[in-house]
């Protein structure tokens, strides 16, 4: 059974939340490790109440909705877990007014005679006086997917308040290390429910989503040295993609998913080639005589980022798909690496050493203008949400290993749950297909 | 099935390599003179007795040679590629074992501390590996016996982030296959 939204826009919504009203709220932040810095912030002030059912079913999905709806900045959740309300019943649209909510989400699960859950939500305009249904849906689904659903009732919600899709039902890469086992996972957005891909007794690196989000490449130091390989998540099949004489490394797929580009040393020195998807023969993309590394391609397919050291000092650079001109793009400091693009083209993440600390950059490539986003100091490895809202990057947190993701602004973040161990080389999926 | 062996085996050599090492020095290992078994306690009671015998390994044929050219680990400074002087002499030793026998088969691995990023410090470590069969080049080793790989900051010979254990983790290996 789907229940259609009304087509009503509902944008209008954003209300500016300065300063002290944060404070009210902090308690749940802490919760969901979500950390907020800095004033003048736009969030979508929202109650998701605790979903009937919630209580007996194996996963909390109102809990999973209100941490998704905080972890992407975009949001201030009202604090509503005390208060059960399902999809059917008619909310006092006055008393989530007073509590500052401009949004209401209801909800149920119920476990099906075949065992399945029928996940079930209604997003409620409280602002209006009497309160406007703004739709809902049904999700029936295995025990397994109960999360997902959670995820897909975040993705509509935040698209139908914001009108972006959300990127909550996509998927982390992302590599732990734990009593010399090397593990490469598939995680959910919220870095939990996460699936082995992969474990050796080598390192792992470099996980890069396929466009389609069917297949991972990475390097796999299994056999003594390091290889590229395409891996098919669901059905574990592994091909190689580069095993040549040296070292192999740092793949990328171009957005068709078509070529992969590749630092091989097979001819000597770091150098940046493109391989057919299908194998094939190398092509060499650049020639130079430093280290040309980490290519990334723009959203377009037609220019490809990387990092090179050929000015003395590591910098991010760019060139045409096919190896054409080389211009630089960093200026700022004397290391910048691991560039990634906005998937609109417009930001370039990346990792510059500042006085002796990593830290996460963002450039708008129009301007130059960059700032950096974190207050950590050995950051890596960072990766943009296919809405483009959220990076995620790798990161220590007291000496240990964290994942964590950020607004492009720095303002919200949060520390991703899932493995323990260290943790590490997340790469951020494309949409999924419903 | 062969692979794995050899893996464990290369692991074996490296373990024993990298336990050698001690803080501002290169590791010295020497297993030679060491009798495979059994004739310890016959030359030990009052000299060699005639019945004893001496076994040959061949599986370690040119084991002593290779042990015999000594330390197999070149340190680098940060960022850097340069092999200092007092590495030469570990070059010249390992590629003399190198060219007496056009059979073999060796890695150099090249390594970087833990600072910076993974990919970059990938292509560093590779620079550090070339840099050495570059030099085993010029002293007539034979290109394809050698193969420059690198495994990045990936596998540290050091744990901590001190300079004597980041000093340790520069490094690239000479390693036989």
């Amino acid at each position: 059974m789907t229940l259609r939204f009304f087509s009503t826009a509902f944008r209008n919504l954003q209300r500016t939340v300065v300063g002290l009203a944060l404070a009210s709220s902090l308690s749940a932040w802490a919760q969901f490790r979500v950390e907020v810095s800095g004033v003048g912030l736009t969030q979508l002030p929202i109650a998701v109440a605790t979903f009937r059912g919630d209580d007996a079913a194996p996963q909390k999905i109102a809990a999973i909705i209100r941490a998704d709806l905080e972890r992407s900045g975009q949001f201030r959740t009202i604090d509503s877990a005390t208060s059960v309300i399902d999809e059917v019943a008619r909310p006092e649209a006055a008393t989530w007014r007073q509590k500052g909510a401009d949004s209401l989400v209801t909800g149920s699960v119920t476990r099906l005679a075949d065992g399945r859950y029928d996940v079930r939500f209604r997003l409620w305009d409280v602002v209006k006086p009497q309160g406007q249904d703004l739709g809902g849906q049904s999700f029936p689904v295995p025990q397994g997917d109960l999360r997902l659903a959670a995820h897909r009732i975040s993705d509509i919600i935040y698209e139908k308040l914001t009108g972006e899709k959300g990127i909550f039902s996509t998927r982390l890469a992302y590599v732990t290390k734990a009593a010399q086992r090397y593990n490469l996972w598939v995680a959910d957005s919220d870095g939990e429910n996460a699936q082995t891909a992969l474990t050796s007794p080598e390192p792992i690196i470099s996980p890069a989503w396929s466009p389609n989000g069917a297949q991972l490449a990475y390097v796999s130091f299994e056999s003594r040295k390091p290889v590229v390989y395409a891996h098919d998540v669901a059905t574990g099949k592994r091909r190689l993609i580069a095993n040549f004489r040296g070292s192999n490394s740092a793949p990328v797929w171009s957005p068709d998913g078509h070529t992969l580009a590749v630092t091989l040393s097979r001819d000597g020195g770091s150098q940046l080639y493109t391989i057919d998807a299908n194998g094939g023969e190398p092509r060499r993309l650049i020639q130079s005589g430093s280290i040309d590394t980490e290519p990334v391609y723009s959203p377009d397919g037609k220019t490809i980022f990387f990092v090179s050291d050929r000015g003395g000092a590591p910098q991010v650079y760019r060139t045409t798909a096919t190896g054409g001109n080389v211009d630089r793009v960093t200026f700022t400091g004397g290391y910048n690496i691991s560039p990634a693009v906005s998937p609109d083209g417009r930001w370039l993440a990346y990792i510059s050493r500042v006085n002796g600390a990593f830290k996460l950059h963002v450039m708008e490539l129009a301007t130059g203008t960059t700032n950096a986003i974190t207050d950590t100091t050995a950051d890596e490895s960072p990766s943009f949400a296919p809405n483009g809202r959220l990076i995620v990057y790798a990161t220590q947190q007291q000496g240990k290993e964290a994942l964590m993701t950020s607004t492009l602004d720095g303002k919200i973040k949060a520390r991703l749950g899932g493995q323990s161990g260290d943790i590490r080389e997340p790469d951020w999926g494309p949409f999924q297909k419903p | 099935m062969r692979r794995i062996l050899l893996a464990v085996g290369v692991a074996a050599l490296m373990a024993g390599c990298s336990s050698a090492v001690k803080l501002d020095s290169v590791p010295v290992e020497d297993k030679s003179g060491t009798p495979i078994s059994g004739t310890d306690g016959q030359n030990a009671a009052g000299g060699a007795a005639k019945s004893g015998v001496t076994g040959v390994d061949l599986g370690k044929s040119g084991q002593d040679a290779i042990n015999a050219a000594g330390p197999r680990i070149v340190y680098f400074d940060y960022d850097s590629f340069v092999i200092k002087p007092e590495y030469q002499a570990i070059i010249e030793a390992h590629s003399r074992v190198i060219k007496a026998d056009k059979t073999r088969k060796v890695a150099i691995e090249g390594h970087t501390d833990e600072r910076g990023g993974r990919e970059y410090n990938l292509a560093l470590g590779q620079k550090r590996a070339e840099a050495v069969r570059k030099a085993m080049g010029l002293l007539g080793v034979t290109d394809s016996q050698v193969e420059a790989v690198s495994f990045g900051k990936e596998k540290p010979a050091a744990q901590g982030s001190d300079e004597a254990s980041l000093a340790k983790n520069r490094r690239a290996e000479i390693s036989y296959r």
